[in-house]
């Protein structure tokens, strides 16, 4: 079985920037990444659709191909299309390739797991035809495919990123659907100077908007009680908007208000999460390094608190300045000496998200869904089924799944996780951090008895 | 299978027979297996174990279990597959369960 000195799990903008500097420390560097190549979500496929439509998904995005060219041309192991669904015994990975199951050893271990799209239970939102923003990036990214007259509804600057994408694909979305209301821009309002440090990322906002405007996209902001219709199918989206019912007809909804951290690894491993307020998620417990408090488990990128790609990169690095010293491969000195530009950069990109957090808050509606809304897609488990769960004497998350299963399904939580502990926690009268999150435990994703088998003929191979 | 899909290819490449539910449909070579299935309009790709209702692609990055499409005897995620020649693929038999 392969040793590594630190194995990476993720290769979007932490994994791969993380990758190739420990690479260069001398570590030796595993990164293991469910996709065939190389990015992540926000570069998806990048060294493959940067040639092809850069000019639609502007410059942030080929931008990754720098990322993607320093792990080619590293040392590091790249090990591709690699579902992980184990890390166990400090540290044995397990995971599936091709059909086969596998493992590796690494010393130490660097999460750059990256975000999930934030949950957001709308009736409706179970629909063929719903899909995340993040998902209809996706299948622009990597296959250049844009859904023609989409709505898209939520909020935050993703939002915007995609309806721009989609105007310049030629292809504008039928309406924007918001949810911030005036009284999210006050507040934000008082973020102002990191607003103005962060300059770069509102001016980039504002170009967005305007190209929204010319191509008379509609918006609806501060618009409630958003529903998606149809029978069997995405039919209409309806809305209240200035106290007026509206409907509008579309095939694709496209859902949005903000990203959480993926932190279904970190938690296996056994990682301390606590509720951020200003994030509207958990996060888990890391010191100025990156690093948890579990021994030899580290945390990068949107997995370690949502701070975006540029943030991810640096984060990346950092982090890996202290596993090359935990390594005795940078001394104490040196470590601090290449980190200080390292967290110059990190407060710079991170000026910003106070005023992004704050202006662009979770859709309230979906944080405490109707009793009739699903909330767990797998086991389509109510929101009224959870409150009644409560009333009977639920506590915690861990006990919805025996009184009605949800989070038990495929996703293992990662689309309902949230919602449950926000509903247990409102209707208990406790915070999110009293009511806790599901415990996760391997298999992170669901592995067959064929993979399985696969794995122990290599590993009895491994031994002759 | 209707064929009046709203998600558009905006750009044309080399494509591929694949068989879907028993159907011929002709797949761009090398595209990610539940965009180009959404491309070709196919609105279905599994139904819930539980309820028995229709699902598609909702997140395309392999965590939300809702593409799950049957290939070979197993039940795989189609978001996270390439389009091939001659892959035989449908909706998943037992239930739609992984």
């Amino acid at each position: 079985m392969d040793k590594y000195d630190v194995a990476i799990i993720g290769a979007g903008p932490a994994g791969m920037a993380a990758a190739a500097q420990a690479s260069d420390l001398g570590l030796s560097t595993a990164v293991l990444d469910e996709q065939i190549r190389a990015g992540g979500q926000i570069y998806r496929d990048v060294d493959k659709a940067a040639p092809q439509r850069g000019e639609i998904l502007g410059k942030d995005y080929t931008d990754g191909t720098r990322l993607t060219k320093a792990l080619r041309q590293s040392a590091v192991d790249h090990i591709a299309g690699a579902v992980v669904w184990a890390i166990e015994d400090e540290f044995r990975i397990s995971y599936t390739c091709e059909g086969r199951g596998a493992q590796i050893l690494a010393d130490r271990i660097l999460l750059a797991t990256g975000a999930l799209e934030r949950p957001m239970p709308i009736p409706g939102w179970t629909l063929p035809g719903v899909m995340t923003a993040g998902a209809g990036q996706i299948l622009l990214k990597q296959s250049g495919v844009v859904a023609r007259g989409a709505v898209l509804v939520g909020s935050g600057p993703l939002l915007y990123l995609i309806a721009a994408q989609m105007v310049r694909a030629g292809l504008p979305p039928a309406a924007m659907i918001e949810t911030q209301v005036r009284g999210d821009t006050f507040r934000a309002l008082r973020h102002l100077g990191g607003a103005i440090r962060g300059w770069p990322y509102m001016a980039k906002g504002l170009k967005m908007l305007a190209e929204i405007k010319r191509a008379k996209v509609p918006r609806y902001t501060g618009a409630t009680e958003i529903s998606i219709e149809g029978d069997g199918k995405t039919e209409a989206v309806t809305f209240t908007h200035k106290g007026r019912r509206q409907r509008i007809d579309c095939e694709t909804v496209f859902l949005h208000h903000g990203v959480v951290p993926n932190a279904q690894a970190a938690r296996s491993l056994g990682v301390s999460h606590g509720w951020d307020a200003a994030q509207s998620a958990f996060v888990p417990e890391l010191d100025e390094w990156g690093q948890s408090d579990v021994a030899g488990v580290f945390i990068a990128g949107d997995g370690a608190g949502i701070g975006g790609a540029k943030v991810a990169e640096h984060t990346g690095r950092l982090t890996v300045l202290k596993i090359a010293e935990n390594a005795k491969r940078l001394s104490t000195q040196d470590r601090n000496r290449m980190a200080a530009p390292l967290r110059r950069a990190l407060a710079r990109e991170l000026a910003v998200r106070p005023f992004l957090d704050a202006a662009y808050p979770p859709y309230s509606a979906a944080l405490q869904p109707t009793d009739s809304t699903v909330v767990c897609r797998c086991e389509e488990v109510t929101a009224g089924s959870i409150r009644g769960y409560a009333k009977i004497g639920c506590l915690g998350p861990n006990q919805t799944k025996a009184f009605g299963r949800a989070g038990m399904g495929p996703c293992q939580g990662r689309y309902c996780g949230l919602t449950v502990t926000a509903l247990l926690a409102d209707a208990n009268g406790q915070s999110p951090d009293e009511t806790g999150y599901y415990r996760i435990r391997a298999p992170l994703k669901p592995v067959t008895l064929g993979e399985l088998a696969a794995m122990n003929e290599t590993t009895q191979d491994a031994t002759e | 299978m209707k064929t009046a899909s709203p998600f558009l290819e905006i750009e044309s490449g080399p494509r591929v027979d694949v068989t879907w539910e028993g159907k011929t449909l002709s797949l761009p070579e090398g595209s990610n297996l539940a965009a180009a299935l959404l491309a070709a309009g196919v609105e279905v790709f599994r139904h819930n174990p539980v309820s028995g209702a229709p699902r598609a692609p909702f997140c395309m990055m392999g965590a939300c279990f809702d593409c799950l499409i049957e290939l070979d005897g197993v039940t795989r995620q189609a978001c996270m597959l390439e389009v091939s020649e001659g892959l035989v693929i449908s909706r998943p038999s037992e239930q739609g369960g992984a």
